[in-house]
């Protein structure tokens, strides 16, 4: 294999030219130093933002108003917590920290292809995160959702600068996003080692180019929104008043161009990280790899022309209504082609139960849970009932909000030893999937019947008919909660007392590229590229 | 480092400019918002004059780096034509927007609240064949003259190339200016309603990329005098004549769309 890789095999004291701190981490050029500072910007906002729920999860425990009197705040901290997990949280951790980690180490590169602009997309990242904590404590806050739909967000009603905050803080992480899909197609396009074809390459690279090309194309479509919407505010456009001849349902059609493929974006690196660590612990190769990698790029093709399914009730003719209920059944095909080739390459293999492997199995049953009530909601004419109550809270946080944090959590087990060089306590990684495993389930399975009897969303307060099963929730939040905290504990112990982590702590069934540099991974790798002619597909 | 590198890839040298310019857009977003709702708009004018400094700066590595002779090697001259190429499908994407939002108000089976003519009751919209038939015919040429300066620079021929670059950006000048008179002249105002609203913006945010790119163009004239660009390597100016080429045809949708078929059921 790699003669460059082996050939620094223990040796990496020569590659390790570490600039000074400042130049280090503020101005870096490196995918790897770049990818850990926005691992730590993921996991600051996630305390954040995890925080505001498990404050939403304390109101809501019982029947009643119990903490927050304010209703506007509720709907700041709902506002804030969505922003915050998606922009903030799984789009930094998985495609800035894991993506810049690793598809340059997966492909054999030396780098990203654009070093520096690589460093503008974390640090305007920084910049929106900024210019969104600043918006809760302006005027009354952003209590618009994270869907941000007018006239709620027209100056009317949120007249304070809280919203135009909120607006530019999305300018900016969309910004920082457009450089970095770029930076990745350009990278898996033209730095594969030599003999790296693109249907060799592993399938969390295949999700990372996939995810990076609906970056590309839906985030300007928001930027182009937002901007209207800011236009509205202060300068008297009337892209989204009736009374200038504009159109609400505009700005829906808009928004959620953008944000349907905005979920898979936050899905299809979890695909890819779930790829290779069922592989990796099967032994195997993945099953139907060539079906694996076409089925993202369907589903990234088929996600751009479904987002009307978000907006059944608005009033949309029927035939419009039959289209994107058809289109977006059509969904589950290439993503029963993903779950049934994951179960394909378990099958017989020789699995090897450690955490990331637990995570990968966690991740599998709560997607495919929430991708059945997914084809549920899927139907125009059930989804009138379903619309706007905790059964639609229940299935997207099932399949993209805990499904993403489950892929997170096995991708960190199954990388730090690469990336820091420590190995992470096996008990207690387990321990900690465990307490997590029942304190999701607990917090949003419930979910579902509260909101099949009715129970609507982002309201504070409801009848008493609906105290069992909200009760219950937020015991589940609490468990999270210590799932929460005990990974923190893990990830402490990992640094302070971890043991040194090998080369491939995995076995045959790691055979990725990345586990053919040391770890921890030195500061320039790759400066040799590795010959991959005549090697088997994502080996 | 560890002695010689064997691959074609740039590994650039740490660099402050992300970080200042990611802290200026920070600072210049807050002063913008201060500036809508009520302050002074200097403090968001100077941040963004040291914002274009940065970009100056930064671009001045690059061109650095462009001209050592051992960075940009054909495989990393290969990844900037593709992200150059990127950059632009994104920026389709985000005039993608405005024409929704055009068509949105203008087509009445998309939306119900559509006016049911178009251009709406009581707006004038400005004659085709006119300033808007003749900025057409500016772009298309200053298309052609962007590529008659292409083939000079490909050929060596830097002189014709310079001259080639010169005439584009008075095109670019000429049209603005153009523009800007359109603006002063049209009988309807910014906020009077969603015709106003799709009209300024989506030929506002058009004028503003004739802008950049004209800007562009005359930054590859002064490096063409210079010596910059030879036959293979002219990656700067290869941009800029690309970035050109997205500017002209948006203009052509904006033509057709807007001031033409927008235009069709007014009788002057």
């Amino acid at each position: 294999m790699a003669n460059a890789a082996d050939a620094h095999h223990d040796d990496h004291g020569h590659d390790d030219h570490y600039p000074g701190f400042f130049s280090r981490w503020f101005c870096s050029t490196n995918h790897k130093d770049i990818g850990t500072v926005y691992l730590y910007l993921s996991m600051f906002a996630a305390i954040v933002g995890g925080g505001m729920s498990w404050y939403i999860r304390l109101e809501l425990a019982e029947p009643g108003i119990q903490h927050i009197d304010d209703f506007q705040f509720y709907n700041v901290l709902l506002t804030a917590h969505g922003f915050l997990m998606v922009f903030f949280v799984v789009m930094p951790a998985m495609i800035g920290g894991f993506g810049n980690w690793f598809v340059p180490l997966m492909i054999g590169a030396p780098d990203m292809a654009f070093p520096r602009m690589n460093n503008i997309s974390l640090w305007l990242t920084f910049a929106g995160l900024g210019m969104l904590l600043i918006s809760a404590f302006v005027g009354s806050g952003v209590g618009t959702g994270w869907t941000v739909y007018p006239p709620l967000s027209s100056g009317i009603y949120h007249p304070s600068a809280a919203v135009d905050f909120g607006i530019l803080s999305l300018h900016l992480a969309g910004a920082a996003s457009i450089l970095g899909a770029i930076n990745f197609i350009v990278t898996i396009f033209n730095m594969r080692a030599p003999g790296m074809t693109m249907h060799k390459m592993p399938l969390f690279v295949w999700s990372i180019l996939v995810t990076a090309f609906l970056l590309l194309l839906a985030l300007p479509v928001l930027a182009g929104a937002l901007t209207m919407l800011l236009t509205d505010r202060n300068f008297g456009t009337h892209f989204f008043d009736p009374a200038g001849g504009g159109d609400p349902i505009l700005w829906q059609h808009l928004f959620w161009f953008f944000g349907h493929p905005e979920v898979y974006i936050i899905i299809l690196p979890a695909f890819g990280i779930i790829s290779q660590i069922v592989s990796t612990f099967s032994k195997k190769p993945v099953f139907g790899y060539l079906g694996m990698a076409y089925a993202m790029a369907a589903i990234g093709v088929v996600g751009f022309v479904v987002w009307a399914h978000h907006m059944y009730t608005v009033g949309l003719d029927v035939d419009t209504r039959a289209y994107f209920t058809a289109a977006t059944m059509v969904i589950a095909v290439p993503t029963g082609v993903k779950i049934f080739s994951w179960l394909a390459t378990m099958w017989g293999g020789s699995i090897d139960f450690k955490t990331p492997m637990l995570y990968a199995f966690g991740f599998i049953f709560l997607f495919v849970v929430g991708g059945v009530t997914g084809v549920t909601l899927a139907n125009s004419s059930a989804d009138l009932v379903f619309h706007d109550t905790y059964f639609v809270v229940a299935h997207f946080h099932y399949v993209m909000a805990i499904a993403a944090i489950f892929a997170m959590f096995g991708a960190w087990y199954y990388w730090i030893g690469k990336m820091s060089g420590k190995q992470y306590s096996e008990g207690l990684g387990k321990l900690q999937f465990w307490v997590f495993f029942v304190g999701v389930n607990l917090l949003f399975f419930p979910q579902h019947f509260a909101g099949l009897a009715g129970m609507p969303r982002r309201i504070p307060d409801y009848p008493d008919a609906y105290a069992g099963w909200n009760y219950i929730s937020s015991v589940g939040a609490l468990i999270t909660a210590i799932g929460t905290v005990l990974f923190f504990v893990i990830l402490f112990r990992t640094y302070a007392a971890g043991s040194k982590a090998e080369q491939n702590p995995w076995g045959e069934g790691a055979t990725t590229l990345e586990w053919h540099v040391p770890s921890p991974a030195p500061f320039h790798t790759f400066e040799d590229q590795p010959d991959m002619s005549g090697k088997a597909p994502a080996e | 480092m560890s002695g010689a590198k064997s691959h074609p890839y740039h590994i650039v040298n740490p660099s402050p400019w992300p970080f200042v310019s990611s802290a200026l857009a920070f600072a210049m977003a807050i002063f913008a918002i201060m500036y809508m709702h009520g302050s002074s708009i200097a403090p968001m004018t100077v941040v963004f004059v040291a914002l274009v400094i940065t970009a100056a700066l930064w671009w001045r590595d690059v061109v650095a780096e462009g001209r050592n002779g051992h960075d940009h090697t054909e495989a990393v001259r290969h990844g900037l034509r593709m992200g150059m190429l990127l950059f632009i499908v994104s920026e389709v994407m985000f005039f993608f927007a405005f024409f929704w939002a055009y068509f949105n108000a203008s087509i009445p089976a998309l939306s119900f609240v559509a006016s049911p003519t178009w251009p709406p009751e009581g707006i004038v919209p400005l004659e085709t064949w006119t300033l808007p038939f003749l900025n057409t015919l500016i772009l298309l040429t200053s298309g052609v003259t962007v590529t008659y300066a292409h083939h000079a620079i490909r050929l060596g021929d830097n002189k014709r190339g310079a001259t080639g670059i010169l005439l584009t950006v008075l095109l670019g000048v000429l049209f603005t200016a153009c523009q800007a008179y359109e603006y002063g002249h049209a009988s309807f105002g910014f906020k009077d309603g969603i015709y106003s609203s799709t009209f300024y913006l989506a030929t506002g945010f058009h004028g503003f990329h004739v802008i950049v790119g004209t800007i562009f163009l005359a930054v590859c004239y002064f490096r063409t005098i210079k010596g910059h660009f030879s036959p293979e390597g002219h990656i700067g100016f290869e941009a800029a004549a690309w970035y050109w080429h997205f500017v002209d045809v948006v203009w052509l949708f904006l033509f057709t769309a807007v001031y033409w078929w927008g235009s069709a059921g007014y009788v002057h």
